[in-house]
C-alpha cells in the first residue's frame, strides 16, 4: 500500500478530493459547445440565459454530478461484493447484477410503457436484486460451497442469458432501440437533474450504509469462521451487504445504464492505495470510482468527436485489459 | 465385451468405441431429426402434408408446392440444421476442453468476436444511402475472422506456461464484455436502419437464408464435423485432466489448441450464417450426454443432432407461432436454454469445478 499511517491517508484523502472537484470543473468546462472558465462561473453567478450558460446548467452540470455519483456507488458496490465473494473479480457488471436491472428496466419501458422516474428506480432496484440472489444462490450451491470460479461462471452465463433476453425484447421495437441503445451501453450524457434526484436518496443511503458496515466488514473478511468467533453476526451483515449492493448497482443502472468495470478496477487499485481496512478502503474507492467514471466521460467526449462514444465503452476499453491481468495473476494463488 | 464393438481404421489412427446402446440411441435421433426436418418443412403460412412434402423432395407435388418448398422454406431449414450441428458440436468440444459444464461460444467471447465483425462490417461498409458497397456474401468471412481472432486473442492471453481451462474460461469472460461494449459502440454510431438491421442478427435468426448460403456453409460445416469426429478421442484424454493426459501421451497444449480451432471454425461459420443463436452450445451437449453418455465417439454425433433439431424447432416456433410476425429463433432459444441453465447449474453443483 502506498499511503501507511493515518495521517498520510488524511492528507490523500484531501487531495483526491481535490482532484475530483478539478475533474468535474472541467467535465463541466470542456466539451463540443466552446464554453470558458470564466463564461461557466458566470453561468452559476449571473446566469443571462445565452445558450452557453443554458447548456452548462442543464447538460453539464448534471452529467458531472451523475458520473461522480454513479462511479462512487459502483465502485462501492464493486468492494463490497469482493470482500462478501472473497473473488477479486466480483463486480456489478461481471456477475450480472447490473445486466438484471437492465433487463427489467427495459421490460418496464416494452411492455408496461413505463416512464415515471420513481418506478425506474424501483424497478431497476427489483432487477438487480433477483440478478444478484440468482447468482449468489447459484454460484454457491454444491459442496465446496462458494468458489471463485463457479461464481464467475454463474455470473457470467446469467449475464449471457439477461442479454439475450434483452436483445429480444428489443428486436420487435424499433423504436424503442433508438431510445434505449445509449442507456443500454451504459452513460452519464443527456440526463437531467430529475433523473439524479430520483435515485440520489438510495445511493446516499448505500454510501452511508457501507460505511457504516466497514468495521465489520474488516471482521467479516478474516473468514467467516472467525468472525462468528469474534461475535459477529454474519447472516445479518451479508443481508446488509447484498442490500447495499442492491440499492447501489440497481440507483446506477436506473440513471446511466449498465456501466462496466468501474466496479472490479477500483476496488483493486484502491486496495494497493491504502490497504485492506475497508473503514478507509470505502471513502476511497467512492472517491476513485467518481474520479474514474468522470475522466472517462471527459475522454469520451473527444474520441470521436463530434460524436459522443457511450462512457461504458470507454470503461470497457479501459477495464479489460484490467480485467485480463487481474485473471491472470489472481486465481493461482486462491 | 457385447456391450462396445471397437472401430479401427487407416493402421489405428481412428478409432472409436462404438456403444452399442449409444448407438441405437443416435439413431433415434437420427430418424427424429429428419421428422422434424420434414414436418417442419411442412409447416408454414401454406401447411403442406409431410407426406407430399416427401413426394416434393423426390421431384413430385404440385407447381405451388415445389416453389414453396424449394425457394421458401428448404434453404432456411438446411441452415438452421447446419447451424444447429455447427454450435453444439463446438459447444460439446469446448465443454470438454475446458472441463466444465458451463462453457460455451456465448460465455467464452467467441460468438461476441463474430458479432463484432459482423457489425463493423456493416458499418465500414456502407455509404451514405445505407446501400452496402461490397457484396453481402463477404459477411460470414468477416465473422468468422472476428471468431477466429478473439479465439487466438483469448487463447494467447490465457497462456502461461500451457492454457489452464480456468484461465482460459475467465479471460474469455473478460474478453465478451469488451465485445459487447464494442458492438454496442458501432450500433450507436451508425445510423439506426443499420442498428436494427445488425440488432436482428446479434439475436441470431435464419429468416434472410438462400441456397447460396447454403452451398456456402454446408460443405464448410460437413467438413468441420468430420474433423471433429475423427479428432474425438483427444478430446476423451482431455476430459481426465491435464496430468492424466500429458501421462497417457496426449500432446495436451497442441490438442488443445487444434481442438479451439476445429471449434471456431464451427462457430464462426455458424455466427455467420445466423447470427448469435445463443444457448444451443450449451444445451445440446448436456441433453446429449444424458442420452449417450459422455464418451465424444458417441456424444458428437448426438450432440450434433440435438442441436439441429433445436434450431429447426426455434425457427419453425418462430415463424409460425406469431406469424405474420417473424421472431428470430435466437430469443426462442434463448427463452428455452435460460431455464434450462439454471437447472443445469443446479444439477451440477457438485462436479463444476
Amino acid at each position: 500500500m502506498l499511503l501507511k499511517n493515518a495521517r498520510q491517508r488524511w492528507i490523500g484523502f484531501g487531495v483526491t478530493i481535490v482532484i475530483l472537484i478539478v475533474l468535474m470543473s472541467i467535465s463541466i468546462v470542456y466539451g463540443y459547445t466552446n464554453t470558458t472558465w470564466q463564461i461557466s462561473f458566470n453561468a452559476f453567478t449571473n446566469f443571462d440565459g445565452s445558450t452557453e450558460h443554458i447548456v452548462i446548467r442543464t447538460v453539464r452540470l448534471p452529467r458531472a454530478l451523475i458520473a461522480a455519483a454513479v462511479g462512487a456507488s459502483l465502485a462501492i458496490a464493486g468492494v463490497l461484493m469482493q470482500a462478501l465473494t472473497k473473488n477479486p473479480l466480483s463486480s456489478p457488471d461481471i456477475l450480472g447484477v447490473n445486466a438484471g436491472a437492465a433487463l427489467t428496466v427495459v421490460i418496464a419501458i416494452t411492455i408496461f410503457g413505463v416512464s415515471n422516474l420513481q418506478l425506474f428506480t424501483w424497478v431497476s432496484f427489483i432487477g438487480a436484486a433477483i440478478a444478484a440472489i440468482s447468482v449468489y444462490m447459484i454460484g454457491s450451491v454444491g459442496r465446496d460451497g462458494l468458489t471463485p470460479m463457479k461464481l464467475t461462471l454463474a455470473g457470467a452465463a446469467m449475464t449471457a442469458m439477461i442479454a439475450s433476453l434483452t436483445q429480444g425484447l428489443l428486436v420487435s421495437n424499433e423504436a424503442l432501440l433508438d431510445q434505449v441503445l445509449f442507456w443500454l451501453a451504459g452513460s452519464v450524457a443527456g440526463r437531467s437533474l430529475d433523473n439524479l434526484v430520483a435515485v440520489l436518496p438510495y445511493l446516499v443511503l448505500g454510501w452511508v450504509l457501507a460505511q457504516l458496515v466497514s468495521g465489520k466488514m474488516n471482521v467479516f473478511s478474516m473468514g467467516e469462521d472467525v468472525a462468528k468467533g469474534l461475535g459477529l453476526n454474519t447472516a445479518i451483515l451479508k443481508i446488509t451487504i447484498g442490500i447495499i449492493i442492491v440499492l447501489l448497482a440497481g440507483g446506477s443502472v436506473a440513471v446511466a445504464g449498465p456501466i462496466g468495470f468501474i466496479g472490479i478496477v477500483i476496488p483493486h487499485v484502491t486496495r494497493f492505495i491504502v490497504g485492506i481496512d475497508h473503514r478507509w478502503l470505502i471513502p476511497y474507492a467512492a472517491l476513485n470510482g467518481a474520479i474514474l467514471l468522470i475522466a472517462a466521460d471527459i475522454a469520451s467526449r473527444y474520441i470521436l468527436m463530434p460524436q459522443e462514444v457511450p462512457v461504458g465503452v470507454m470503461t470497457a476499453i479501459i477495464g479489460t485489459p484490467f480485467f485480463i491481468y487481474i485473471a491472470r495473476k489472481g486465481f493461482n494463488k486462491g | 465385451m457385447k456391450h462396445y464393438k471397437s472401430l479401427r481404421l487407416f493402421k489405428e489412427r481412428f478409432s472409436v468405441l462404438v456403444d452399442n446402446k449409444a448407438m441405437m440411441k443416435t439413431l433415434t435421433l437420427f430418424l427424429l431429426t429428419i421428422a422434424v426436418f420434414v414436418i417442419s418443412t411442412g409447416l408454414g403460412e401454406m401447411t403442406i402434408h409431410p407426406l407430399n412434402v416427401l413426394k416434393v423432395f423426390f421431384g413430385g407435388g404440385t407447381d405451388l408446392e415445389q416453389l414453396v418448398v424449394q425457394s421458401f422454406r428448404l434453404p432456411r431449414i438446411i441452415i438452421a440444421l447446419l447451424v444447429g450441428m455447427g454450435l453444439a458440436v463446438s459447444g460439446a468440444i469446448l465443454q470438454g476442453m475446458i472441463r466444465n459444464p458451463l462453457a460455451s461460444p456465448d460465455i467464452l467471447g467467441i460468438t461476441g468476436g463474430a458479432t463484432v465483425a459482423v457489425v463493423g462490417f456493416l458499418a465500414v461498409f456502407s455509404d451514405k444511402n445505407q446501400a452496402l458497397t461490397v457484396s453481402i456474401s463477404w459477411l460470414p468471412l468477416a465473422a468468422f475472422i472476428g471468431a477466429t481472432i478473439v479465439a487466438l486473442l483469448v487463447y494467447l492471453l490465457a497462456w502461461n506456461n500451457g492454457v489452464s481451462p480456468i484461465r482460459f474460461v475467465l479471460i474469455g469472460i473478460g474478453i465478451m464484455s469488451l465485445m459487447k461494449a464494442l458492438t454496442t459502440m458501432m450500433l450507436i454510431l451508425g445510423p439506426i436502419y443499420k442498428a436494427s438491421q445488425a440488432n436482428l442478427w446479434i439475436t441470431g435468426s435464419v429468416s434472410s437464408s438462400t441456397w447460396k448460403n447454403v452451398a456456402v456453409l454446408g460443405p464448410w460445416t460437413i467438413l468441420f464435423l468430420v474433423i471433429a469426429f475423427v479428432y474425438a478421442r483427444n478430446i476423451n484424454i482431455q476430459e481426465l485432466g491435464d496430468d492424466v493426459a500429458t501421462g497417457l501421451g496426449g500432446s495436451v497444449q497442441r490438442q488443445r489448441f487444434t481442438l479451439l480451432m476445429i471449434s471456431t471454425a464451427l462457430i464462426g461459420s455458424s455466427v455467420a450464417f445466423a447470427g448469435g443463436i445463443g444457448f444451443v452450445g450449451l444445451m445440446a451437449p448436456h441433453i446429449a450426454r444424458r442420452l449417450v453418455g459422455s464418451n465424444f465417439g458417441s456424444l458428437l454425433p448426438a450432440s450434433a443432432l440435438v442441436g439441429a433439431i433445436l434450431v429447426m424447432i426455434a425457427d419453425l416456433i418462430g415463424r409460425t407461432l406469431f406469424s405474420p410476425l417473424e421472431i428470430p429463433a435466437g430469443v426462442f432459444t434463448a427463452t428455452i436454454g435460460a431455464p434450462y441453465f439454471i437447472y443445469l447449474l443446479y444439477k451440477t453443483r457438485n462436479t463444476s469445478k
